[in-house]
């Protein structure tokens, strides 16, 4: 009895504390109500869908920027590596005729190995992951435009099949549920996870603590790489075809939902589920600014003030909290 | 009658939110004297002296300078007033050169150009009135911290300042460059300049502060001279009787199996020919100036660095170079000397750093053995009296103290039998310090040995058995605890004093 008081006054639900810790959540929320009131087109089904459809990629792009941003590095490579990912599976389906599944694993191994490449050169040839992913941006780009001579290449049914639904539901959001699902365990629960954090938050005193930093680097931007290939097979798939010029600047989507999400850029802070709050703040803006007739000149200036704003308060938040 | 102080905090109170921290303090400080500040960390000091300098305003009482009220709302108005802080992390930019970093906000310009002449010469002027002689083109980074924070107060006073703020100035000085800096303060107090001092070394009271504010959980607590014995000091700060500074019981039969033997240890430019063995159940203290080679030659050991020659044994077996992990699963727990930069992720709870030592051990499957860890920080952190509200809380709003004893839990929990501490009681108050020299007591009691680097030689000759003296990478001698004195360590430690400053 008297444990379960006791355990009952700890997890007592403290409003105060889940608004300040959640501040991305409440900003939605607020948002999602002033479209509802603004736009009828906004609350429905379709509209919905839709959102979530655009959210995935974008979703899943951050959610493998969010173990390299809690890990206390950033990797701008991710937009050009869903391009390349997609790229390599498509052009393997159409040139050599393997199977559509082996087309589809083929590009996650694409981006799951460049991911570990921009982990080896940043964790072993010591260069600042800023800038070691800055390279990987242009080279994988670059052999993107290469192995598809500029032209887009058709998809293989299969990766096709995660662009489409499945029953009523489309499948970009089981993917996307799935992933999040998978990341936010294995940032939660595993020793990995939790070695991000370590790492993100003091590399050396993690080092001397006798956590293998460098090897967990690479798995870091391994796992970045990978997720980066699934976001991209997502956009392809939607498409049914694979584009050379595919997310583009998708990168910075990506940080952006990291940090709305309360993530801190100088690692050993962040949660999935502050970033797909973060994703969706992106998305549901975008998605409403159109419903409402703004052009995307607009957007691009409003979605700016917006993660300003989001960091911001996030700052001064944590200032107070610390005085 | 005393002459008129330069400031007094009368009667000053200060909360954040609903804790007041500071409850109703007054200070004051006289020209030409060292007022001391003495208090266990949370006492109050630094909201404090964050009041002089302008970083936090009283909510009550008032700030006196010459008779007259003054509010200090920034610290540039400090600056004006002529209350200048030298702070533990030193505010100097370590990519510029001294000169620049003098003039820093106030370099002089013709033609809207740098003057740099202009800029060597007032710089050279303000080293000269701490009669410090170094080239003024030397870049900070390639300072020692001694003359990183000389070079501070020279900045200081070549803005005019009348008082002084020296936060912790010694903590990371040795014992020679501690004496150079008493020397300055000599030098200042004949000046007239008024100082503020904080230290936990309280052998320095004695010499160098006149009189002595003793501060406890934000109270005043008593004013006393500076010539007050230390174990009256320590009780007013404690609010207990401290019956021994340094408990431990000298060893001198130690347990005949041999844990650690190191043998030719030699890294370029830091350390050779580095050789010795730890019994169990033994302390061996390391003393020598800081750059001997100290540090260098316990992260050696403890895989942090590689070395080039010789080698290290545990137990007789090996152990692999350069190696953390191998280190860790030898049995060695290594304390860094700079907890907050390299013992801590200052962000995790206290439950994470104590961890992760035991992270990967622990786990099943790669999936982290969450209640088991829990339970088992819990169960460390109680033995170790690590005061915190919740074991989930963030690590960095512990005090230094406990700061420290939870880097040494970490050792704790991964059931290891060497440690090797580097500065273990560094910023740490009286209280916990005894707690943590209890700590290393009752680890050599159970079997454990313990290598300690110290620039405390009264640490060092107060809980070990063995000393080892080093200089210039190399040990200079090995002393018996028991006859080793403080003179003795020094002659070995320094051949020539005069040659590291």
């Amino acid at each position: 009895m008297s444990t379960a008081t006791i355990d009952a006054s700890r997890r007592r639900f403290d409003v105060k504390r889940f608004l300040a810790n959640n501040g991305a959540l409440v900003g939605l929320l607020i948002l999602c109500l002033g479209l509802f009131i603004a736009t009828p087109d906004f609350l429905t089904g379709p509209n919905l869908l839709n959102i979530g459809i655009q959210v995935s990629t974008v979703a899943v792009l951050a959610f493998g920027m969010t173990f390299v941003i809690v890990a206390g590095g950033i990797d701008l490579s991710v937009g050009s590596v869903a391009a390349l990912s997609a790229m390599v599976s498509s052009w393997l389906y159409v040139g050599s005729g393997v199977s559509g599944w082996i087309a589809l694993i083929a590009g996650l191994v694409t981006g799951l190995l460049v991911g570990v490449v921009n982990g080896l050169v940043s964790a072993y040839g010591k260069l600042p992951s800023f800038i070691a992913t800055l390279a990987m941006l242009s080279v994988a780009r670059g052999l993107t435009l290469v192995i598809s001579d500029g032209r887009p290449i058709k998809t293989a049914p299969e990766v096709s099949f995660l662009g489409g639904n499945l029953g009523p539901i489309p499948m970009p959001i089981i993917v996307l549920v799935a992933s999040a699902i998978i990341a936010s365990f294995l940032l939660n629960r595993t020793v990995l996870g939790r070695s991000m954090y370590a790492v993100g938050g003091n590399a050396e005193a993690a080092r001397l603590s006798g956590l293998p930093v460098k090897r967990i680097v690479v798995i870091v931007f391994g796992l970045a790489g990978l997720f980066a290939a699934l976001a991209g097979l997502l956009l392809a798939g939607r498409l049914d075809s694979a584009q050379p010029q595919a997310a583009a600047g998708y990168e910075l989507d990506a940080i952006a939902a990291v940090v709305i999400g309360g993530a801190s850029l100088a690692g050993g802070l962040g949660r999935i589920s502050g970033t797909f709050v973060g994703a969706l703040v992106l998305v549901v803006i975008r998605n409403g600014l159109n419903l409402l007739n703004v052009t995307s000149f607009w957007q691009q200036v409003v979605i700016g003030v917006v993660i300003a704003l989001a960091v911001g308060i996030d700052v001064l938040r944590r200032k107070t909290r610390n005085a | 009658m005393d002459p008129k102080p330069l400031v007094t905090l009368a009667n000053v109170t200060k909360s954040f939110g609903p804790v007041q921290v500071i409850k109703g303090v007054s200070v004051s400080v006289y020209p030409g004297k060292v007022q001391v500040l003495l208090g266990e960390n949370g006492a109050g000091k630094s909201t404090l002296i964050k009041m002089l300098a302008g970083v936090h305003q009283p909510d009550s009482g008032e700030i006196i300078m010459d008779g007259q009220a003054v509010s200090l709302p920034n610290t540039r108005t400090a600056e004006q007033h002529g209350i200048a802080t030298i702070h533990q992390e030193l505010n100097l930019v370590g990519t510029m050169s001294i000169a620049e970093n003098v003039m820093l906000g106030r370099t002089p310009r013709k033609f809207g150009m740098v003057d740099r002449k202009e800029l060597r010469r007032k710089a050279r002027e303000a080293l000269a009135l701490i009669g410090l002689t170094i080239d003024v083109d030397t870049l900070v980074n390639e300072l020692g911290i001694a003359q990183q924070q000389l070079v501070e107060i020279a900045k200081a006073l070549s803005i005019h300042a009348k008082i002084l703020i020296l936060d912790e100035p010694t903590a990371a000085l040795t014992r020679h460059e501690t004496e150079h800096l008493f020397k300055v303060v000599e030098d200042l107090r004949n000046h007239g300049v008024g100082m503020l001092f904080i230290s936990h070394h309280l052998d320095e009271i004695a010499e160098i502060g006149d009189s002595v504010t003793v501060l406890r959980d934000g109270e005043f607590v008593a004013e006393v001279p500076g010539s007050t014995p230390e174990d009256e000091l320590v009780k007013l700060m404690v609010g207990r009787a401290i019956d021994e500074q340094f408990p431990r019981q000298k060893n001198s039969q130690p347990k005949a199996s041999l844990i650690l033997e190191v043998s030719k240890l030699g890294s370029k430019d830091k350390f050779k020919d580095i050789s010795f063995t730890v019994k169990a159940g033994e302390i061996v203290g390391i003393a020598g100036l800081v750059g001997a080679g100290r540090t260098e030659v316990l992260r050696a050991i403890a895989g942090a660095d590689k070395y080039d020659h010789g080698s290290v044994r545990i137990r007789n077996k090996p152990l692999q170079r350069g190696s953390v992990e191998a280190a860790i699963k030898a049995g060695i727990g290594h304390v860094p000397e700079d907890r907050k930069v390299q013992g801590l992720v200052l962000d995790a709870s206290v439950n994470d750093n104590l961890g992760y030592a035991t992270l990967q051990e622990t786990s099943r499957f790669g999936l982290a053995d969450f209640s088991g860890q829990k339970s088992r920080a819990e169960s460390v952190a109680k033995t170790l009296r690590i005061r915190m509200h919740d074991i989930e809380q963030p690590i960095r709003s512990l005090s230094g103290g406990n700061q420290q004893k939870a880097v040494f839990g970490r050792w704790i929990l991964a059931q290891s039998t060497l440690l090797l501490l580097d500065e273990p009681t560094r910023g740490v108050d009286v209280g916990a310090k005894v707690e943590i020299y209890e700590l290393m007591n009752a680890i050599t009691a159970a079997g454990g040995a313990i290598v300690m680097v110290s620039s405390e030689l009264p640490e060092v000759l107060g809980m070990s058995d063995r000393i080892l003296v080093m200089r210039d990478g190399e040990i200079a001698g090995e002393l018996d605890a028991r006859e080793a004195t403080q003179d003795k360590v020094m002659t070995l430690a320094a051949r020539d004093t005069d040659e590291d400053l």
